[in-house]
């Protein structure tokens, strides 16, 4: 297994008291595999992914246990300069938004050549020839003639696209991506989930694929991991979780997108607003806004039920919640 | 106030149009020189928009970043003012309106933002925000009854009275997004213009808000212009469609006629490039990928501005601009694809043109082929 998180902590510390982040969140990613983390803002989908990579802000920040394990290795338990260099060269992650995470005075060609300057110990000459070959690679038309352009001289598509070829320069076997594409339009954001598909295939690196909207993730994902107030609450390959929800939440984010291919009358909302999390609703975090609550919800945590093989639901009714799609 | 006359109503609605908008402009200057401001040329944000927006309907605007969908709400509610074109509310003029003709005007068309983070000022209370309108419109609420009518409003859109006099930073986005809206009901105006009024919100919320939304229109008899990016979202609140392309409206229509029956090929791409929330579904269907970016609109493409990313593109293409009219060879015929649709090869099949333009695309000989020439003021629907 390329990547495991076994019930991974997170808390923030402030003024108003503990802000439990993420609340024991256990997935894993293979090599050559797209695992989707869906959730909504304030789900603990970001937090999860900085604590992996470890770009989490320490203080406020802490990790309150679980493990981090790349390849087997324990990324927790080493110095900060050990794990500088696993994550270097074996992992890589994209933000969201491509503008603010270029240095917008230095030129492209200098930003990507960089990495090989410092992990690889290139001459800048000979990292400026590889800078342009990443930009080849991420399809920047007239690469040779743009590598020396400032990221305000690129568009949006284009600059998430260096984005992506940064994150590959060192040839990492995981890419983190948090919501690449949400940023973008329709058109450029077809383009630039086929561009890390494609890539993925290639190069057979595991991706994890963080963000909030169900359609892109239905393009390109092999699996699921639904999040909610810091919790996992299901995991399924990405066709059975369309097919046939397995928890309330995941079911109510399903109902309440509109369809491009039909009209409705009334969209299904979920009733309510996510928990704050300095104060997670006991038993069920989803219970205040599930359809299906009933008083052991209330009080009994459910842990994640084995629904198959492959899935998994933390819902003490999640054959209920399977059998009514059915109906 | 209420000129009943104006004449221009298109065939097919009833009702006189509460906003009637033709060859809207807006310009914005490229100046080169710091001390001597030289123009150099414009961008051309807007570019030639007309519609008509009728009693309690909702037009939708959809378009990518930078095709002016914003600059025409702006015009809409006067933020900017228009380098030509009118804009008439209920058969008056308003464009050339100032003092106090605007401002009994501006009481009608009321604005609802995307940032409800940036839009709320966050020293006034809940009850300051709603209630400010009225400072300047005494006449909708005399000053003893402001209160009650603000709790009202919250009411109305599903907030708790009680919360008058709490700050924007204790409400959630969703919360926040209701007191933008119940801010832009206050002065019972007849149009609301909602410039990506949920594309800031979390996926559930977004539903509330859009219910609510609709809730309204028809308990007040509003007529809405929703500009969004989101296609699923558009589809399913309005009731005809524009679609926007470097400042001018490519395609417009009903909703089953755009989303079922797209004739324009940048409509076709970019409902082909929506994600669908089903795997299943996505399997059979035809992806069509667009190569590039949108062009500069300071510089756009001689002719039809589409064509440098159109997979249609023929010589006459970067030659003639295609008016924006129901394309000759469908007129006939009525049914979903007769429609308005600014392509000289407008057709519901995503195949490039066999044969000449202005003719029914594969058909031997399709009517008089006097398509393109005819590029001049779009016309109305027919």
């Amino acid at each position: 297994m390329l990547l495991e998180v076994r019930d991974l902590h997170v808390e923030f510390r402030t003024r108003e008291g503990v802000v439990n982040a993420v609340n024991g969140v256990s997935y894993e990613v293979d090599a050559g595999e797209t695992l989707a983390v869906l959730g909504e803002s304030g789900s603990g989908k970001s937090v999860t992914a900085q604590a992996i990579v470890g770009i989490l802000d320490v203080p406020p920040g802490r990790i309150g246990g679980g493990e981090v394990l790349f390849k087997g290795q324990d990324l927790l338990k080493l110095k900060e300069d050990e794990r500088r260099k696993v994550r270097g060269a074996g992992m890589a992650m994209i933000f969201q938004d491509a503008l603010s995470s270029l240095n917008p005075v230095l030129s492209v060609g200098q930003q990507l050549g960089e990495m090989f300057v410092v992990h690889r110990g290139m001459s800048h000459k000979d990292a400026k020839a590889r800078a342009v070959e990443l930009m080849d690679r991420v399809r920047i038309p007239a690469a040779r003639e743009r590598v020396g352009q400032y990221p305000h001289q690129f568009s949006g598509g284009m600059r998430q696209r260096i984005m992506i070829a940064m994150a590959l320069a060192l040839e990492p076997s995981l890419i983190i991506a948090d919501e690449p594409t949400t940023a973008l339009d329709v058109t450029v954001q077809a383009q630039v989930m086929d561009l890390l598909a494609e890539l993925r295939r290639e190069l057979h690196m595991g991706l994890i694929l963080i963000t909030h909207d169900l359609g892109v993730v239905a393009d390109v994902a092999d699996r699921i991991a639904v999040m909610y107030a810091g919790k996992i609450v299901e995991t399924a390959p990405v066709h059975d979780i369309y097919k046939a929800p397995a928890h309330p939440y995941t079911r109510g984010l399903l109902d309440s997108i509109p369809r491009l291919d039909q009209k409705g009358s009334e969209l299904y909302a979920i009733k309510g607003l996510p928990p704050n999390l300095l104060n997670i609703p006991p038993g069920c975090s989803f219970h205040p806004r599930c359809p299906r609550a009933r008083d052991v919800c209330t009080t009994d945590e459910p842990p994640l039920y084995e629904v198959s093989g492959t899935r998994h639901s933390a819902c003490h009714f999640w054959r209920e919640t399977l059998h009514d799609v059915d109906n | 106030m209420t000129s009943t006359t104006e004449s221009s109503v298109p065939a097919g609605t009833t009702s006189e149009p509460v906003l009637e908008v033709r060859d809207l402009v807006k310009h914005y200057p490229l100046t080169q020189g710091i001390l001597f401001k030289r123009h150099v040329g414009a961008v051309k944000a807007v570019d030639g928009v007309s519609f008509d927006l009728a009693r309690g309907e909702t037009l939708g605007i959809v378009g990518e970043s930078g095709c002016g969908k914003s600059t025409v709400a702006k015009m809409l509610v006067h933020l900017e003012e228009p380098t030509g074109g009118r804009i008439a509310f209920k058969g008056q003029d308003i464009t050339g309106l100032s003092g106090r003709g605007m401002k009994s005007v501006r009481r009608n068309i009321q604005m609802v933002f995307q940032d409800p983070y940036t839009s709320l000022n966050p020293r006034m209370t809940v009850g300051d925000i709603i209630g400010e309108p009225f400072e300047i419109h005494p006449e909708v609420a005399p000053k003893g009854d402001r209160r009650r009518k603000v709790q009202d409003l919250l009411d109305v859109v599903g907030l708790n009275p009680e919360y008058i006099n709490r700050y924007p930073h204790q409400f959630s986005g969703g919360q926040r997004q209701r007191i933008g809206i119940a801010r832009g009901l206050a002065l019972q105006p007849e149009v609301i213009v909602a410039d990506e009024p949920v594309s800031a919100l979390d996926v559930s919320v977004q539903a509330q808000v859009v219910n609510l939304m609709e809730r309204l229109q028809s308990e007040f008899e509003l007529s809405y212009v929703f500009i969004a990016h989101d296609l699923s979202i558009v589809r399913h609140i309005s009731n005809r469609v524009a679609v926007m392309y470097l400042g001018k409206v490519v395609e417009i229509g009903t909703d089953t006629e755009i989303y079922e029956h797209p004739t324009h090929p940048y409509t076709q791409a970019l409902l082909s490039a929506v994600p669908l929330p089903d795997p299943t579904d996505r399997e059979h269907r035809e992806r069509i990928l667009l190569a590039g970016d949108v062009p500069s609109p300071a510089n756009p493409p001689s002719g039809c501005h589409f064509r440098t990313r159109c997979w249609k593109a023929q010589e006459v293409c970067a030659r003639v601009e295609p008016p924006l009219a129901v394309p000759e060879w469908f007129r006939d015929g009525g049914g979903p694809t007769a429609h308005p649709s600014a392509c000289h090869f407008a057709d519901e099949s995503t195949a490039p043109p066999t044969g000449e333009p202005g003719k029914r695309p594969g058909a031997p000989d399709g009517g008089p082929g006097s398509g393109p020439g005819a590029s001049g003021r779009p016309p109305e629907e027919a």
